[in-house]
């Protein structure tokens, strides 16, 4: 089932009238979620994130725009009625039930001619559960459960009715590190084995890169950029999406285009084709730097990070200006690098520097003249 | 300091021990004494001797029976209409925004007002006097039914006006319980019920209900205690000879054997006293029974 968001807007009044201004949470949406698909929704906390989730599971009405689900038009319809499978960020089990009634739980809500017997309703609830696998947890109660087994559970309740599409919130937030990763694993698993349109919640680029079809970067209710997270990554349409992705972060400097070349404070990175002048951010991946004795961009060295595949040159420079203060590239380990020099100078990769407008922030499509 | 720590704990546990020991510990000793000592004159502090009579004795007066029977009528009649009606009031309450806090004040009112006040605003509704035979009565008269003597009249239009003035004084103290009860129950239960298609008698049986089940016990169980206790608020409707009325219960008994007119049996008052202990403590067993199996924890 493919999901449609057409101008979808959804304002907040002030809870303080005096200090005036509602709350934009969700900003004029229009997009396309293809059907089958893995969708993460990634932005920083307070960007609307939950609010679209809610939007589209019914929870909360819109104020503005519409909703479809393949063709059917669903923005007045109550949550119940759009055959959606919700995983709440605390999970939401219901503490009095066991394992087994809590999946249950929404099979026995269903009326009419969809009616089950018991039979059936068990027989579901057992292909849920191996499903998520938790086959043996049945007869226990939600506290007597570990993180990862109750976040399966949740999962195992919100696909037991055979949702058109599932929606998590935060699925892996109340995980602990090593969970994590092995939760958005069976998440990609479970996805692919049941091919339920699926839209997940998340603050961690991490997270939405690893196992996203496709990602949805927003802030402050707008949505930035909608791509599949590696040309998300090559790509990034504006300096904070190029913030908000990648770790470690990418490096950001002052920088100005003059005389058709890119200088980053004095030094003249790159030669370019006929580009007007202008003052620029320039943001360059930590992979991006190539070490040089003749380089084109020349740091301070600050010391080494080795890690064995490869190492992190940490330097500093006057025109960075990262939240950390220096400048962190990736080396291959086997370059040669002594630690009694003061200086050290790197040439660039052009695919991974990016220039932006620093009025607009907006990404700048450069052309990068070759002279050697 | 190993030595000392075994002492320690008693030390910090003394004061209450001491306490409940001289006001609750040996009161109770006491009273059981006296229950079984048969003839005891406080005056003169001699007795006949020891056995069952005093018991025998309570067992088969007839006031006593009679104030075991109202008893009962009071606690078969409130608890369940007053925990009830709470219910279904801190519900409402739960439910609407708008001036919700105003609404609980009102509801709360009650539980801060004397019981003999509240007893007088009673009179004023119920009471026959030479002027007028009371709101209500004129109220009924107006559908041309009445006038019924609610104070001195029949035994049943008494215990009407009995029973609702015990659930009108209990039931803040219960809706206030019970409306924080609801607020801490996480909305989230209720949001993941909705997405699932939940109807809302579903969601009060299978989700609200059993969460707001350990406060819905103590309620009840507290409930049957106190109206086992009840007292005050005969006395606030009746006056203080009970017996007279018809309207004594089991507390009220055990003060006049004490200090009523025909008062000065302490060894009788002491009899009723442990059946109410008796009675009090096996109702509660047995509510504790009940709620272990269907309480949630």
């Amino acid at each position: 089932m493919k999901i449609v968001l057409k101008n979808l807007t959804k304002i907040f009044p002030n809870r303080n009238k005096k200090a005036g201004g509602d709350v934009v949470a969700v900003d004029n949406f229009d997009f396309e979620i293809p059907d089958g698909k893995l969708v993460g929704l990634l932005g920083p906390s307070g960007c609307g994130k939950s609010t679209t989730l809610n939007l589209i599971s019914g929870l909360e009405t819109p104020t503005k725009g519409q909703i479809f689900f393949g063709e059917e038009d669903v923005t007045n319809i109550p949550p119940e009625n759009r055959g959606v499978g919700l995983v709440f960020q605390s999970y939401a089990l219901y503490p009095h039930l066991t394992v087994f009634k809590n999946i249950q739980f929404p099979l026995e809500n269903l009326k009419k001619d969809q009616k089950l017997t018991k039979e059936e309703m068990a027989s579901r609830v057992k292909k849920a559960a191996s499903l998520v696998q938790i086959d043996e947890l049945m007869d226990r109660k939600p506290g007597e459960l570990s993180g990862g087994q109750q976040q399966r559970v949740a999962i195992a309740r919100a696909l037991v009715k055979t949702p058109k599409v599932l929606l998590l919130d935060e699925p892996l937030s109340n995980l602990d590190a090593r969970l994590r990763l092995q939760t958005r694993e069976e998440i990609k698993r479970i996805q692919q084995e049941t091919k339920v349109t699926t839209i997940f919640v998340t603050h961690d680029q991490d997270e939405a890169m690893s196992i996203s079809d496709l990602i949805v970067v927003m802030k402050d209710g707008a949505v930035h950029q909608i791509d599949e997270p590696q040309k998300v990554y090559d790509h990034p349409v504006n300096l904070f999406v190029a913030k908000f992705l990648g770790t470690p972060p990418i490096n950001v400097f002052e920088g100005e285009i003059k005389n058709n070349e890119l200088f980053i404070g004095n030094d003249s990175v790159f030669k370019l084709k006929d580009t007007p002048d202008r003052k620029v951010y320039v943001g360059i991946r930590p992979e991006g730097f190539i070490l040089s004795d003749s380089g084109c961009l020349k740091c301070n060295l600050n010391r080494l990070e080795v890690m064995g595949r490869d190492m992190s040159v940490i330097s500093t420079n006057d025109a960075c200006i990262n939240d950390s203060g220096v400048i962190r590239s990736i080396i291959n380990s086997d370059a040669n690098i002594s630690l009694g020099n003061k200086e050290v100078r790197f040439n660039l990769k052009e695919s991974k520097v990016h220039i932006f407008d620093k009025e607009t922030e907006d990404c700048i499509d450069i052309e990068v003249l070759r002279n050697e | 300091m190993n030595k000392l720590r075994p002492v320690k704990p008693w030390i910090y546990l003394l004061p209450a021990i001491l306490f409940l020991g001289i006001f609750m510990i040996y009161p109770l000793i006491d009273v059981f004494i006296y229950s079984v000592e048969e003839g005891y004159n406080s005056a003169s502090q001699t007795r006949f001797g020891v056995g069952g009579y005093n018991y025998s004795y309570v067992l088969r007066d007839p006031y006593f029976l009679q104030a075991v029977k109202n008893t009962f009528l009071i606690v078969i009649i409130t608890v369940p209409i007053s925990t009830g009606l709470a219910l279904l009031i801190s519900l409402g309450l739960s439910s609407i925004k708008k001036l919700q806090e105003w609404f609980q004040t009102i509801y709360f009112l009650p539980y801060v007002t004397n019981t003999l006040a509240v007893g007088l605003v009673f009179m004023i509704l119920f009471k026959k006097t030479a002027y007028s035979d009371g709101l209500i009565n004129m109220f009924l008269s107006m559908f041309g039914a009445g006038p019924v003597d609610f104070i001195e009249g029949s035994y049943a239009a008494k215990m009407f006006v009995m029973c609702l003035y015990t659930i009108w004084i209990v039931m803040p103290f219960k809706v206030l319980i019970l409306t924080s009860a609801l607020a801490s129950v996480p909305k989230v239960y209720y949001s993941a019920a909705k997405v699932d298609g939940t109807s809302s008698f579903r969601i009060f049986r299978k989700i609200t209900l059993p969460m707001i089940s350990p406060m819905l016990s103590y309620l009840i169980i507290t409930g049957f205690i106190g109206a086992f206790k009840a007292y005050s608020d005969e006395v606030a409707l009746f006056g203080t000879d009970l017996n007279a009325a018809g309207m004594n219960t089991i507390v009220g008994y055990v003060y006049d054997m004490l200090y009523g007119n025909n008062g000065g049996y302490p060894s009788f008052a002491a009899a009723a006293a442990i059946i109410l202990f008796a009675i009090v403590l096996t109702i509660t067993v047995i509510n504790l029974m009940i709620s272990r199996k269907s309480v949630v924890k």
